[in-house]
Order: structure tokens, then sequence, then C-alpha cells
């Protein structure tokens, strides 16, 4: 019998048909909705007469450009301040509400950034397809799910035929082994991986990421690694299924209960790569090498230990290698062979799809609490991923913990991730975060990104500049 | 979706990698909720030297005059050339909106990110993917000849230069087909409606708690 890999047992499953080119119209479990991607979708789906295939399946939630200010918020959408995001935030309930589809509206409990919501509501289970018009969709593979991003007239598509039209992708795993040292975090891990096979590492594969470190992490530490496959150049990321796994989902809203739950159980189980199966590329890391990683440029593959410096021009090994670290290092307003830590930062972000879950709230008031803001520190914005965290954290006292330190506790949504409400970052300021992209002007037109965990983003507020978190926490 | 069999035209430089979906239609043009009118802010950051929002008119904005698109011998061009790794990024489907709607039809590049180049199957944009070398000829050719242009075939799969040179590229059957047919893609799928219910009742057998929990 042929040994399949994960990523081929969940296409298998879900293959409707398979055309003689190569494409294959897969069905599709679960589909994300949120305000940006979606209003040209049903407009689509409007103007051709069509009706969603199937409304069990679907799930939505504004996030990306709703208000993180407590006043601002807590007037719905009538009182969102920026028209055109009132407008599509509107549009999503308008169209949510024709077509009967399940929203949680934007203070509603249960709202969030989609890629928060989804798992910890249940919406999403192992062993499911997962779409959504947002590229960061792969978090979901953190439960063995084939989750991925969607264009908007797939979307359409997907609201239409409950199937998608494509490709099965090659199979890549990333082992990462080993024990993992003190204050290095999964986003260290992920930053370490991209960093090592680059940003178009994973053209064109879905990964498997696999190895004790894997196996070791929660699941919200897997959310955060799989979160940023993209930034690794795949669609895909996703870890088998384990006990972890199951008692995640166990209880969750949308995850059935008893008898049902035990059956799903025993499907759940199978979802690992069988022992020989083959994959197309295998890529190996010894968690022992990870230090904590900043993102000093302009991509996330330009990255570095903390400890570290920014590269020198003239190591670099070709011509355009140079031009390309000229062009980041201008924009950044970095100097060549700079140390990290003498980065100042201006501004901090702690939140978005791939940093802002329970733990990481939990990671960043260990550092805060007690301590102080830097005064050269202008905002420090902490934004829980949903109303749940938001929840939680308050009820653990952590909305305590980051006020009292001098830190914003705000509403959930993407915020400062993207920009593309209110919280922004102004020209030519730093900016220590959480989030998954540091390109040019992605966190507000000249703004300059260092990602990082919540932990070293938390201590960089305090330090008021790029700094070791390990020597916050006894370690070095 | 209109077809796309050929196409003659103007070509238009855009000589750096990596390009992503951000420089190509910046985040703040994704809050509209129509499919259209996106082109007078393709490349906004690029193409203009104050800052863009949606709403604002584009016609009496500070032009930023080193940015090649923007120089007279390149108005009115059709065909995007691009360099490796052209659209990665987000996911947003308004940089492909962005471009068709500047008037690109085509953009030729070594590569393009996954997203991205479904995209513009999807808009009736045609990337074509030509190798380095290739890609280095055209922009050579480019920069030494004023109103440079193009012949793309889809049919036989080839780009030809003036001079005669042809360059063939690779592509899926049924995305060209797609392409030539200007085919909507969602009543092609729906063809196999019964196939797909078939599927779901056999999967809602073996899977039920994957049906009817979100209500
Ligand atoms: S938090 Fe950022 S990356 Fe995640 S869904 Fe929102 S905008 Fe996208």
């Amino acid at each position: 019998m042929t040994e399949h890999t994960l990523y081929d047992k969940l296409w298998n499953t879900h293959l409707v048909k398979e055309n003689n080119d190569g494409s294959s119209l897969l069905y599709i479990d679960r589909h994300v909705l949120h305000e940006v991607t979606s209003p040209q979708a049903f407009e689509g789906l409007r103007l051709a007469g069509r009706l969603p295939w199937r409304l069990d399946t679907n799930i939505a939630t504004p996030d990306h450009n709703i208000s993180t200010d407590k006043a601002e918020r807590d007037g719905g959408i009538a009182a969102m301040v920026d028209e055109v995001s009132r407008i599509q935030v509107q549009t999503l309930d308008d169209n949510c509400d024709l077509y009967g589809i399940k929203e949680f509206k934007i203070n509603e409990m249960g709202q969030g950034i989609v890629h928060v919501m989804g798992p910890e509501l249940g919406v999403t289970m192992p062993g499911m397809t997962v779409v959504c018009g947002d590229s960061h969709t792969a978090t979901h593979g953190a439960l063995a799910c084939l989750a991925h991003g969607i264009g908007t007239s797939e979307v359409e598509h997907v609201l239409a035929t409950q199937c998608l039209v494509t490709k099965k992708m090659k199979n890549m795993r990333v082992s990462v082994n080993g024990t993992l040292g003190a204050g290095v975090t999964p986003k260290d891990v992920v930053l370490a991986i991209i960093g090592k096979i680059g940003t178009a590492g994973g053209n064109e594969h879905a990964i498997e990421f696999a190895g004790s470190v894997f196996r070791e992490m929660s699941i919200e530490g897997r959310m955060t690694v799989c979160n940023m496959a993209i930034e690794a150049g795949a669609r895909v990321g996703m870890v088998a299924v384990d006990d972890k796994t199951i008692n995640y989902c166990r209880g969750r809203q949308f995850v059935p209960q008893g008898e049902m739950f035990d059956q799903a159980v025993s499907y759940w189980k199978t979802l690992v790569s069988d022992a020989n199966a083959v994959f197309d590329i295998e890529v190996e890391l010894a968690a022992e090498s990870i230090a904590p990683q900043v993102t000093w440029g302009t991509s996330p593959e330009m990255v570095a230990a903390v400890t570290s410096f920014v590269p020198t021009l003239d190591e670099q090994p070709s011509e355009e290698k140079r031009k390309g670290l000229e062009r980041a290092l201008e924009y950044m307003g970095l100097e060549s062979g700079q140390a990290i830590e003498s980065i100042a930062v201006d501004r901090v972000f702690i939140g978005s799809c791939t940093n802002s879950r329970i733990e990481d709230m939990r990671a960043a008031a260990l550092i805060a609490k007690g301590r102080q803001v830097a005064g050269s520190v202008k905002q420090v914005l902490v934004v829980p991923g949903s109303q749940m965290v938001k929840a939680q954290a308050e009820a653990e006292g952590l909305d305590r913990i980051f006020i009292d330190a001098g830190m914003d506790w705000r509403e959930p949504g993407c915020s400062m991730c993207l920009a593309m409400n209110a919280d922004k970052l102004g020209s030519g300021e730093h900016c220590a975060s959480t989030s998954n992209r540091n390109f040019e002007g992605r966190q507000g037109s000249g703004g300059r990104t260092h990602l990082m965990s919540p932990a070293m983003a938390a201590a960089a507020a305090i330090a008021g500049h790029i700094t070791d978190v390990r020597t916050f926490i006894g370690v070095n | 979706m209109k077809a796309f069999t050929e196409h003659r035209g103007l070509v238009g430089p855009m000589d750096r990698a990596n390009v992503d979906t951000d420089m190509i239609i910046p985040k703040q043009f994704l809050k509209s909720i129509k499919r259209s009118g996106f082109g007078p802010n393709l490349f906004d950051e690029l193409r203009y030297l104050d800052e863009g929002q949606p709403g604002k008119d584009c016609s009496n904005r500070p032009v930023n005059h080193n940015f090649p698109l923007n120089q007279d011998r390149y108005k009115g061009a059709s065909v995007l050339l691009a360099r490796k790794n052209f659209g990665c990024g987000s996911s947003r489907e308004h940089a492909p909106w962005a471009l068709e709607d500047y008037g690109f039809n085509v953009v030729i590049a070594p590569s393009y990110a996954d997203i991205f180049y479904n995209n513009c199957f999807k808009n009736g944009l045609l990337p074509v993917v030509l190798t380095e070398e290739q890609v280095d000829i055209l922009f050579n050719e480019l920069a030494a000849q004023e109103g440079y242009q193009l012949s793309i075939d889809l049919p036989s799969q080839t780009v030809t230069t003036d001079s005669g040179q042809i360059f063939s590229f690779e592509l899926d059957e049924f995305r060209k087909e797609c392409l030539l047919n200007g085919l909507d893609e969602i009543g092609l799928t729906l063809q196999d409606a019964d196939r797909i219910k078939h599927y779901e009742a056999e999967r809602a057998a073996q899977h039920p708690w994957v049906f009817g929990v979100i209500k």
C-alpha cells in the first residue's frame, strides 16, 4: 500500500473530480468570510442570480478595518468614523442577513480575527478543508486541516459551488527537533525557518511542521507557526493530529459531543503522515540553534537572532543581493552591520492573527508585569485576537497588567497588522510588532516593522529599543 | 468574462523582483466594495508623491516622474514586463483588478506568487511565464527601443518580438480553455453539480460532524 502524507490524505478525502490537466475540484468544508474580500463576491453572486450552495458551512465576522478603540467601538457600526470602512462592515452584515449566513457581528461574543475565531469556536476541526479570502488562512492547519487563502473570485466560487478549482501541491516537511531554549517561542521558530528557507522556500508546496518541537508545542503555538507558512512561500502549513489537537477541540461551541465526538476522534487520529511517506523537500532545524528572532528588513526572510547584527553590504554574495540589502536598509533607516539591539522603537504592536491568542497575551503580560513602558515609546497597542481572548485575558487580570505598565488595552481586530483602521505607524517610525509582514508601508506609509514574539515586543516596549527578552527572565 | 485569444500592445516595465500586492494596490483601496475603478491607484505609492486615499481624485495629484510607467513612452502600455515572484504578499484580488483596470492585458515575468497567478485567470488577465534570461532580453530591448511592442498569442502559447524572436510559454489546458472562451468558472463547475451532491451525501454519511453544526 502506498504511504501518504497528511496533506495527501486531506487532499484525497476532499477530491470531487480530477480534470485531465491536473486541476481538480476540491470540496470545501468551511468557508470563513470577512468584510474586505467578500463584498465583490456577493455582488458577483447576485449579478449572476445564484444562491449559496450550502449555508451551514459559512461563517463570517468583521475584523480587518473595525476600530480597536473602545469609545468608537461601543457605538457599533453606526459610530464607525471611517465611512468606507463603515460601508464595508455594513455590507457584510447585510449580505449575511440576506443570505442567512452565520455572522458574529462587530461587538458580539465570538467576533474576532477570522483565524483566531475559527479554531476557538470549533468552526474549524481536524480533517477539514478550510478557505477564507485571506492569505493567513494557513493558521487553521495547526488543527491538521487543509487550509489556505483564496481570492475574491474564489470566495464567490466557493459560495456558489462549495468547491474550489485547484491543483495539488507538492509535499514539504520542516522538522525541528530538540528542545527550545528559555525565551524562545513558536514565533522565533517560524521566523528562523523563514530565515533558513527564504520567502520563496515553500512555493508550490504544502508544509507539514514535524518533530519534537511541534509535538511539545501548544495548539496556539502551532497556529503561530502555520500562520506564517505563507511568509515561507507556502499557501498551506499544517501539523498532524495528536492528543493536544483532540483536547483542544473538545467542548468547543461547534464541535460535536458525545458519541459523534468519539466517532470524529477515531477519524482524526488517522490524520498523520504515514511512517514512510515521501516528501518532495525535507528541511531540518535544530531547536538548540534558535535564538529569539527579529526582522531588520522589509521581507520576513530578512531576519536575525536578537543578539546579532544587520548584515553588512560587503558580505553579500551577489550584486542583486547587495542592491536588495541597500534598498531595505535605506527604507528601514539602518546601518550595515548595526547591532539589532541598538534599534530604538517608537511604537509596539502586540496582536494579529499570528500572536493575539491567550498564550500570547500571557507571554507579553509576564514581561510587562510590574514594569513601565520606556518614556521614548509613543504607543504600545495590545490587541486581543477575539472577544473570547479579551474576556479570558480580563478574567485573568492581564488587562490591568498592561494598563499599569502604560500600554493600551484594545478591542479585538486586525488593527496595526495592516493599518486599515486608525492604528498606524507614522512615516519613519520603528515598530516592534508581533504580526507577520514587514513589507514597506504595511503598518502605515513609511512605517518600519520589526517582527518578533510577544515577549520580545513587550521587552522592547519596556527597554525602548529591541532587546533580548532572555535578560528579563533571568537567562543569559 | 471577456475572452482572450491574442494581444499585441505596448510594453511597460516594472523592473524589480518581489513586487508585492501592497505595492500593486495599497491596502487603503481594499475598502471599496466594488470590483472596478482601481486603475488610477495601481502602484499608487510609486506613481504619486502624495498619499493616495480612496475617493481622492488622482488627476491632479503630484506625479513621480521617475516612475517608468509615468513616462510618456510607456503611456498606454498593455503588457507589463516584470521580475520574479511578481504579486507576492497578500491574496487581494484587487491586484489583478487594478492591473486590468489600468489597461494591462498581459503580465510577463519569470515567476509569480501562486494566489496572484490564479487570480489573473479569473479576471481575464494573462500571466505569462518566461525564463529569467528571456525576460532579461525583453528588458534590454525595451530599454533600447521606444514604442516597444510584443505580440502574445494564447492558442500557440507564444510571445513574439517585432524582430521575430519567438518565446514559448506553458500554462494549464483548463485555464487556457477558460480564457480562450471567456468561460465563467462557476458555470463550468456547476455542470458537475450532481457529482458534488453525490460527494456530499457520501461524506455526510462518513463524517456527519462536518455538516449541520453552523446555524
Ligand atoms: S491580523 Fe493581519 S494577517 Fe491576520 S487576518 Fe488580520 S490583517 Fe490579515
